[in-house]
């Protein structure tokens, strides 16, 4: 019910497209350097205010290295982080506006669940009722009511991570830091908890940091992604803008299944561009106009499910349109996926996926039947790097 | 949570492998303790063994039996009456007890800054600590006389630096046995401490400091408390070898340093009264029982938590 309320405002939450906005965070060509090893390469970023903000990417591209650095365990080699138009350098983890979430939880094994959640607020000299109060809303907001007196090594994995989650949140941080919070839960609890995860962070209305290098999760939870690869952000949008519209191959390749086709331009105008691919042996066209120039060589990227698969080949080769044989089918439950080879010199496949709106008894295709795949002219997104 | 498990079948060869062990301790423990039990009972004589009865196997059953009658527990009841025993017993203690705190003190700061070391020096530390082993434990401390006599290093090196105007007499006093135990015994306590500091995960600190916790409280709030079941296992190793401790009151301590190691040692050798000092043995053992009783369960209680 509360989700109604808030709902629309999600929706129209969008602060990074208005250049007036003043931002919370800001890491200002921030570079961090290890030895040899650059993690983090002159980088900024600005997060506004209630966003809920992911940092995605494989293991060593820096995510980690970020949060870190704005928790204040690590110092940058350069630039400056701004919390809340404070610069934070030389300020100590323990006198920082933000709490984090760790990766093991980090719970204290020596102390019950109510110790744990009030250990930072008895930092704060808070008063014993005080303290009390804040313990008992933190138990109720994560559901662990039941659980006060127990040590940590008593409870699940769920439940420890909403201890952990309990603790950072106590003392009503600025931002919070959440470091690949649900990697180690299971799936269905793990999806749960994501939706957990946003809710409590429209009920509070605190800024949310995370870590992750699950996709799905970022896309689930996050306001805006970031996608990072070795020290820099190749592409740092909202979700459906990443998948839809990526920047980049890596960006494209990294999120989601998808199609991949080397063209070259042959003609483009206010319309759109028409592309070659002998690869696949036909045209394309796309009604996205590109700034390269006619005769370079760029990418398609089309997703999967932007791709009809129809039985029957077609005779000749047209726009938007080409002749095929299933080559693998994957069932996947919910969709199937097919892998159809186009072309006869060279094994070219692309991926189109159909829905599973029936029950399947029988498969309306199967495997080596000739098909015909066929794209809009909005399909893919035109990639020259 | 005390959850009651059937206990898995074991084979023939399991019980054989946990068999041995239990033998092993039957034939090399509890038979000698038998005999020194035996032999507390006996009394004092001139003769060889110095004490009756003795039993022999050729003089048959009805033999045995009626030299089972002259048994007697006399001699526990002269140790109540002369207050050498007690106090001796005690002042075992006390110094045991001292000594124990003083290696804790010396070992922790020594612990703790091995589990902080670079992963890489590690291996190099504790090697350090184990080192001492290889030279004989005698030897060491017949070392500290040289260290600590009127004219050893200790002093020459004091009244070099002009710290000193007259040598100390640490030599023969009770602080050159808490300096001895303290010297012999820290690597007992460094090494169960190291192993649990070593284990502490670097994420529970982090985590106190970005709760507001600045690092020095942390070490006292996550660091400490969690050290404390190594910290009380190595005082165990210290304390229970330290009560009995003979070569370190015998070489370093005085005339004055009572020690029930040195007692046990003066009535069997210079007195030859075996009797009375298997009887202070045993008391010696009985004694030391109830802390490692306490200490083992403890353990378990410690191991039961964990699992």
């Amino acid at each position: 019910m509360a989700k109604k309320a808030i709902g629309p405002v999600r929706r129209t939450f969008t602060p990074w497209e208005d250049s007036t906005a003043t931002p919370f965070i800001e890491f200002q060509n921030v570079t961090k350097r290890f030895g040899d090893f650059t993690a983090v390469d002159n980088l900024s970023l600005k997060i506004y205010e209630r966003e809920f903000f992911a940092l995605l990417g494989g293991s060593g591209c820096g995510k980690t290295t970020m949060m870190r650095m704005l928790a204040g365990f690590e110092t940058p080699t350069e630039g400056s982080i701004l919390i809340d138009g404070q610069d934070m350098h030389g300020v100590p983890p323990y006198k920082r506006p933000a709490n984090m979430m760790f990766q093991s939880y980090a719970l204290f094994p020596h102390m019950s669940v109510e110790a744990n959640i009030a250990f930072g607020l008895k930092q704060d000299r808070m008063s014993k009722a005080d303290i009390a109060a804040r313990v008992t809303e933190m138990l109720r907001l994560t559901k662990l009511e039941a659980f006060g007196k127990r040590k940590p090594h008593q409870l699940s994995g769920g439940q420890r991570q909403r201890v952990a989650l309990a603790r950072a949140l106590a003392k009503k941080p600025k931002v919070l830091l959440l470091d690949e919070p649900l990697g180690a839960l299971d799936r269905k609890l793990r999806e749960e908890t994501q939706f957990e995860l946003m809710n409590i962070q429209e009920e509070l209305k605190t800024t949310f940091l995370i870590v992750t290098h699950d996709q799905e999760e970022a896309m689930t939870v996050a306001d805006r992604i970031a996608v990072m690869d070795a020290g820099k952000i190749m592409q740092c949008a909202t979700p459906s803008e990443i998948y839809e519209t990526p920047n980049s191959k890596f960006v494209a390749d990294f999120i989601g299944d998808i199609n991949l086709i080397e063209a070259r331009v042959v003609s483009k105008s206010e319309d759109g561009t028409i592309m070659d691919a002998p690869r696949i042996g036909c045209r394309i066209d796309s009604s996205q106009t590109t700034t390269v120039s006619v005769g370079d060589t760029v990418w398609y990227a089309m997703r999967p499910e932007k791709v009809r698969i129809e039985l029957g080949e077609t005779e000749t080769p047209e726009i938007n349109q080409v002749g095929a044989e299933v080559w693998d089918i994957a069932y996947l439950g919910d969709v199937s996926i097919f892998h159809s080879r186009v072309g006869e010199a060279e094994e070219t496949s692309l991926r189109s996926t159909i829905a599973n709106v029936t029950r399947l008894v029988e498969r309306p295709l199967t495997w080596e039947d000739r098909v015909t795949l066929s794209w809009g002219r909005d399909a893919g997104v035109i990639l020259s790097k | 949570m005390s959850q009651t498990q059937t206990k898995p079948r074991r084979s023939l060869g399991a019980k054989a492998l946990i068999a041995a062990p239990y033998l092993w301790l039957l034939v090399f423990f509890l038979a000698p303790f038998l005999i020194v039990l035996k032999i507390s009972l006996s009394e004092v004589a001139v003769a060889m063994p110095p004490y009756v009865p003795t039993f022999d196997l050729a003089s048959g059953w009805s033999a045995f039996v009626e030299k089972l009658s002259d048994l007697s527990f006399e001699n526990y009841i002269w140790l109540t009456e002369d207050d050498l025993y007690w106090k001796s017993y005690i002042s075992s203690v006390v110094i045991a007890g001292i000594s124990t705190f003083i290696t804790l003190l010396v070992g922790y700061p020594i612990a703790y800054g091995m589990a902080r070391s670079p992963k890489a020096w590690r291996p190099t530390l504790l090697m350090l600590i184990i080192l001492p082993f290889w030279t004989s434990f005698l030897i060491r401390v017949y070392a500290w006389i040289g260290i600590l006599k009127n004219e050893g290093l200790l002093n020459q090196l004091l009244l070099w630096v002009g710290v000193i105007d007259q040598p100390l007499v640490i030599l023969n006093t009770n602080t050159a046995v808490y300096i001895g135990i303290v010297y012999s015994y820290l690597p007992f306590l460094v090494l169960p401490l190291y192993a649990s500091l070593e284990k502490l995960d670097d994420s529970l600190l982090e985590a106190a400091e970005d709760l507001g916790c600045p690092s020095w409280k942390a070490f006292w709030k996550i660091t400490f408390p969690l050290s404390i079941p190594g910290m009380i296992a190595g005082c165990f190793l210290v304390f229970i070898p330290a009560v009995g401790e003979f070569v370190i009151p015998d070489l370093l301590g005085g005339s004055n340093t009572l020690m029930i190691g040195k007692t046990l040692w003066v009535e069997f050798f210079s007195n030859r009264d075996w009797p009375v000092s298997s009887a202070v043995a045993v008391l010696l053992l009985l004694l030391l029982v109830i802390p490692i009783v306490l200490f083992q369960n403890y353990q378990q209680k410690m191991q039961e938590k964990q699992a």
